[in-house]
């Protein structure tokens, strides 16, 4: 009896160095960000001379990061933010709809090329980008799809193997009898998939959406390569644009847009991290 | 096994589901398949095939057989950029692995504020590799400069570890969550049995948890090692490959021999499909080499 409580009560101690240990590293880890935060305020020779240091009175300057950042080089940030936005929304929900359709598709019609193009998925997962990368965005150009508007269906072609690979599995474990019995009751195949299937598979939706969501957000080469960069950018192209292209890089301006790409992601993930982590761990499991 | 698959599979489709499927066929295949075509199937294929040419543009192409291929083995950059991308991958896979191991195992112990941490950690994982190599450029040079004297675009030593720092800041949140899924189910009943038959914690964690998680190790080697191996945009911010291309990526070198040289494209083409051959035969060498080691259930 004395013995365990004698072990509780340093196993308590224990835990209490590792939660010290972990919260000292928890702010080391959100560190990086809070340092660029900070010099998203200073002018960009305190950036380069003193990084790590509070602004002072003399290299505070208030929001003035901003207001250059977001019109630096002839080209808005915003509507590099608009851009972004709408290829991811596009291009998810579209792969989202004609995945899960064609998943459902395959996992229920056993013929030889629903495996064929099963397989050619999975195997569409391994292969690198730079495999496809000049093809890629010749094809692109010659079929006119180089614009926000109709990039998505690249994105569809390309983001396929994963999304198809995880609705298969899910499907696979949805009964037959809900869907035979929808077929008695009348419903043709697409009925059966719209009313049926697709809410049953809600969670699949959301974790599917999420891991697409973050890759084609995030995507540097692919938008690069594809879309008319003399009019069209994305908030990566932009960032790489401030510090790579220009002869003079303005650290200030190029901090306040980094954060101003942080905010939205750090929010969103403050707000439904429990949807996302999931999402990225049945991605995870089933990959 | 398969036929009785098949048998089942047939007799779950009635004779009026069937002829509706057909029906729709188009319209589920479709989109989905062509979309496929075009995004992947073609330009795969079409990029073997101009592997095998020497060209600038699309519009004049000559066959030159494996020359493209001696070309690109005979390419220093190309041989350098492949041990660099060999040694980042080895150093940060076990770095990323072990740490998110041992974080993940801490985090299942109960202690106080697990869930907060295990949010802290996962967070620079949703942010892109573009951004993550601006910020630690920052970050690193501001280090460097001041107590190193130097600079990463100056010192490839400096440049290497910046990109092994950086990918397990992105990497360690995502490899912890899925360690920690896999040790929230190790079966409690082995870790008691254990302790009864009085084993110690170490020797647990060696024949008990280990053993039982092998699914999880797998999957995080995997990601961890075909991520490192094929990293391009941390590595074009963070370095772009200076100093003198000593810190360019296989990724970034192909990258640079399709659009930062004026000559045969077909040689970064070559190089594309040996960087493919390779990465597939990582992954099926790696799943397989794992995968034995699983425990059966």
């Amino acid at each position: 009896m004395a013995d365990s409580s004698r072990l509780s009560r340093s196993t308590r101690t224990v835990n209490a160095i590792l939660t010290g240990f972990f919260t000292l590293l928890s702010i080391a880890w959100v560190l990086p960000i809070v340092i660029v935060l900070i010099n998203s305020f200073k002018d960009s020779s305190a950036i380069a001379l003193t990084p790590f240091e509070l602004p002072t009175a003399e290299t505070f300057v208030r929001f003035q990061n901003y207001i250059t950042g977001v019109n630096n080089g002839n080209y808005s940030f915003f509507l590099s933010a608009f851009y972004s936005l709408v290829i991811t929304v596009f291009s998810v929900a579209l792969i989202l709809l004609c995945t899960s359709m064609a998943a459902w598709y395959i996992d229920r019609v056993d013929s030889l090329f629903c495996k064929v193009v099963y397989y050619l998925c999975i195997f569409s997962m391994v292969v690198p980008f730079q495999m496809v990368m000049f093809t890629l965005s010749k094809t692109a150009d010659a079929l006119k799809l180089n614009t926000p508007w109709t990039i998505p269906i690249i994105y569809l072609g390309f983001g396929a193997g994963l999304a198809v690979f995880l609705f298969t599995g899910f499907v696979k474990s949805i009964p037959r009898e809900v869907e035979q019995a929808a077929n008695i009751d009348g419903c043709n195949a697409l009925q059966t998939f719209f009313l049926v299937d697709m809410p049953i598979m809600k969670s699949t939706y959301i974790s599917v959406a999420i891991l697409q969501i973050m890759w084609v957000w995030n995507d540097y080469l692919l938008p690069y390569l594809v879309l008319d960069r003399t009019r069209y950018m994305t908030i990566p192209i932009h960032i790489q644009f401030l510090q790579g292209s220009f002869g003079r890089v303005d650290y200030g301006a190029t901090m306040a847009m980094i954060m101003m790409c942080l905010l939205p992601i750090v929010l969103i993930y403050v707000i439904c991290q429990k949807h996302i982590i999931k999402g990225v761990l049945s991605g995870a499991v089933k990959g | 096994m398969s036929t009785k698959k098949r048998w089942t599979r047939e007799t779950n489709l009635t004779p009026s589901q069937r002829r509706s499927m057909r029906v729709f066929a188009p319209l589920f295949l479709l989109p989905t398949v062509a979309a496929f075509s075009i995004g992947f199937v073609w330009p795969f294929l079409q990029g073997i095939y101009l592997s095998f040419f020497r060209f600038k543009t699309l519009k004049f192409t000559t066959f030159v057989g494996f020359d493209n291929y001696a070309k690109a083995f005979a390419d220093e950059t190309f041989l350098r950029s492949f041990l660099f991308t060999v040694a980042f991958t080895v150093v940060s896979v076990v770095i990323i692995n072990l740490v998110a191991f041992f974080i993940a195992f801490a985090l299942t112990k109960g202690i106080r504020g697990s869930t907060v941490f295990r949010t802290v950690f996962f967070m620079p994982n949703l942010i892109g590799g573009i951004v993550l190599g601006y910020i630690w450029k920052m970050i690193l040079d501001g280090v460097i400069v001041r107590y190193l004297g130097s600079t990463l675009a100056l010192n490839a030593t400096y440049g290497f570890w910046g990109l092994v720092i950086l990918l397990c800041w992105q990497q360690i949140g995502y490899m912890m969550i899925i360690y920690i899924a896999g040790l929230q189910n190790v079966p409690t009943e082995y870790l008691e049995a254990a302790k009864i038959d009085g084993a110690g914690s170490l020797q647990i964690l060696r024949h008990i948890t280990l053993p039982c998680i092998m699914p999880s190790v797998t999957i995080c080697t995997f990601l961890t090692l075909t991520n490192s191996f094929k990293l391009f945009d941390q590595n074009l911010a963070l370095t772009g490959g200076a100093p003198f291309r000593q810190t360019e990526m296989l990724a970034l070198n192909i990258y640079q021999s399709f659009y930062n040289s004026v000559s045969n494209m077909g040689v970064g083409q070559a190089k594309a499909v040996i960087f493919f051959i390779t990465v597939v035969v990582i992954a099926l060498a790696q799943l397989y080499f794992t995968r034995s080691r699983e425990v059966q259930e």
